[in-house]
């Protein structure tokens, strides 16, 4: 179809405000982390302050408590990192036999699995917590990562991927050749399945990463905090200005890596998106 | 070994399931069935003890007003909240979808960025944004009773209408593109295309977005457990979920909070089902 310049410059300029209204946050946060000691105030909110501090600011950052910030961070990519992981390996596990194998109790499964998709994970914080606190594993590292490693979406998408990419002749041929089942997957169908699997982790690094409820009530010892419990404890003193500062630029120091991250790797998001609309 | 392999496939994650979805779902049913009482002091070893009451934790969370007030304040949330978010990312997603802009891939990085900053840090820089002292909206406020609510609704939409639009988008895309030449044969314009062809291709996504947006806003916990923080507007039952947290942590009583959970979890459930059944009846209308 063919446009004048006219709606060219109307559909740009709507699609401009909108962007504004996404942006400004995101800029403010960049402006204020630059700010010196008393600066947020006092000098315009949009504007630069007097001092040019950001490095400054970020060293105090790193020093609060002994660098407990550090330390969040950390915490993070061990949560996030370590939790996807596993949880990507056990969905592609899943959803592989789930689409390639017949065998008893496979329907029984897919349909457990799905409802598991529904399920609420800020209905399974209490009761967890309350499990775990059973068998003694709040306010530990293993407790937060086993309530981390199950992705029922993620079986769901490897299911409906593996299905789609791996083709039966191959697994077939593997077969005849002698090749066990293991063997099979490991050299055969986990290659062809690296797509689904990029995507399946990278939902799960968000959904750990975004769980805020689950850590806020499993975990006591600020030293095993991951980055947002920490910005929050220190947030509910945010109209001292000192720990306003901290705040800011500890958040935007824990998002920034993270969104340049998600931003360029948008293309294995649109996939998994698309998967999950067409279900 | 062929027979065995599938069933050692699915193992770790089934067992691992059962622990973290299944156990905890089947716990929280059971506790909510109890109530602890205190006898004594309430300071020895055996004068706590619980007692079986079967549903009458149901009965009175669903009789609590405050209960009921924070289901209400949700509700007008997601009434309020869901479409305007919703028609965002579907405008924005058509316009995008169209080709018409100049710097489309811009555009939808730029919408897309809040979907990159968890919940708490996005409700955190918001809160920020609205505080009187350093907000750049001028003195506005937005952290009354009257407000708040919107505010974070406000924070909600930001966060979550460029995840919403890629999903649109995706769908749209997925269109294929002999449909729009057929409509401009028939002579239909550019309004008549997207409702007459656009939005019925990508029902199934509009749907989608829909039900996972319901199911966010039932959930809502991150806004008012940091707005707070900030303003005496957020109450200590101010959403359901802040309930069930209040009642375990601060009222100490594991059973309401348990009763609450379920609720909240059985109300999901039953209200994602029935709009996914709805919408495929729909579909199944629309191909008859």
């Amino acid at each position: 179809m063919r446009h004048g310049p006219a709606a060219r410059i109307l559909v740009t300029a709507a699609l401009a405000v909108a962007a504004i209204y996404f942006l400004v946050p995101a800029y403010w946060l960049l402006v204020a982390a630059t700010k010196g000691p008393g600066e947020l105030a006092s000098t315009p909110p949009l504007g630069l302050g007097k001092s040019f501090d950001l490095v400054g600011n970020i060293r105090k950052l790193f020093s609060y408590h002994d660098g407990l910030f550090l330390r969040w961070i950390a915490n993070t990519m061990l949560y996030a990192g370590v939790g996807a992981l596993i949880a990507t390996l056990l969905a592609t596990a899943t959803g592989y036999a789930l689409a390639k194998f017949r065998f008893r109790g496979r329907e029984a499964l897919f349909t457990v699995v799905l409802a598991g998709v529904l399920v609420p994970t800020t209905a399974l914080a209490l009761p967890s917590y309350l499990l775990l606190s059973k068998v003694g594993l709040t306010n530990t590292y293993p407790g937060v990562l086993l309530l981390s490693v199950v992705s029922p979406f993620g079986v769901f998408l490897s299911r409906i991927y593996a299905a789609a990419s791996v083709p039966d002749e191959i697994l077939e041929a593997a077969r005849i050749d002698g090749a066990g089942e293991f063997r099979t997957f490991f050299r055969i169908s986990l290659p062809l399945l690296a797509p689904a699997m990029v995507t399946v982790f990278l939902f799960q690094l968000v959904a750990i990463w975004n769980n805020f409820l689950l850590p806020l009530v499993v975990l006591s010892d600020q030293r095993l905090y991951p980055v947002t419990l920490g910005l929050y404890t220190l947030s509910t003193n945010a109209r001292y200005p000192d720990l306003q500062s901290l705040t800011i630029v500890g958040s935007l120091v824990a998002t920034l890596p993270l969104v340049v991250a998600f931003l360029s790797l948008q293309r294995f998001w649109r996939s998994g998106l698309a998967a999950g609309s067409v279900k | 070994m062929r027979i065995r392999a599938p069933h050692l496939f699915v193992l770790p994650f089934a067992l691992l399931f059962a622990l973290v979805y299944v156990a905890p779902v089947g716990y929280a049913i059971h506790q909510s069935l109890f109530v602890s009482e205190v006898s004594g002091l309430g300071l020895g070893p055996g004068d706590r003890t619980t007692k079986f009451v079967g549903l009458s934790n149901y009965w009175q969370a669903l009789t609590d007003p405050a209960l009921l007030r924070g289901v209400g304040r949700t509700l007008l949330f997601g009434v309020v909240q869901v479409p305007v978010m919703l028609g965002l990312a579907l405008v924005l997603a058509l316009l995008l979808d169209s080709g018409v802009a100049w710097l489309g891939g811009f555009f939808r990085l730029a919408f897309f960025l809040p979907y990159g900053i968890p919940g708490v840090i996005a409700a955190i820089l918001w809160g920020f944004l609205y505080l009187p002292e350093l907000s750049p909206f001028g003195h506005h406020d937005f952290l009354s009773s009257s407000t708040v609510l919107w505010s974070m609704a406000n924070v909600t939409t930001w966060q979550w209408t460029g995840y919403n639009m890629l999903i649109l988008f995706a769908a749209l895309q997925a269109v294929p593109r002999e449909l729009y030449e057929a409509a401009r044969m028939d002579g239909a314009g550019e309004l008549r295309t997207v409702v007459s062809v656009k939005l019925p291709m990508i029902m199934p996504a509009l749907v989608m977005t829909g039900i996972f947006s319901i199911i966010g806003t039932l959930q809502l916990f991150s806004e008012p457990k940091v707005f707070r923080n900030l303003t005496g507007a957020v109450s200590s039952d101010y959403t359901p979920n802040l309930i069930t947290f209040t009642e375990a942590f601060d009222n100490n009583n594991p059973h309401m909070a348990s009763a609450i959970a379920v609720l909240l979890a059985l109300v999901t459930c039953v209200l994602s089902f029935g709009l996914l059944k709805l919408s495929w009846r729909g579909a199944a209308e629309e191909q008859r």
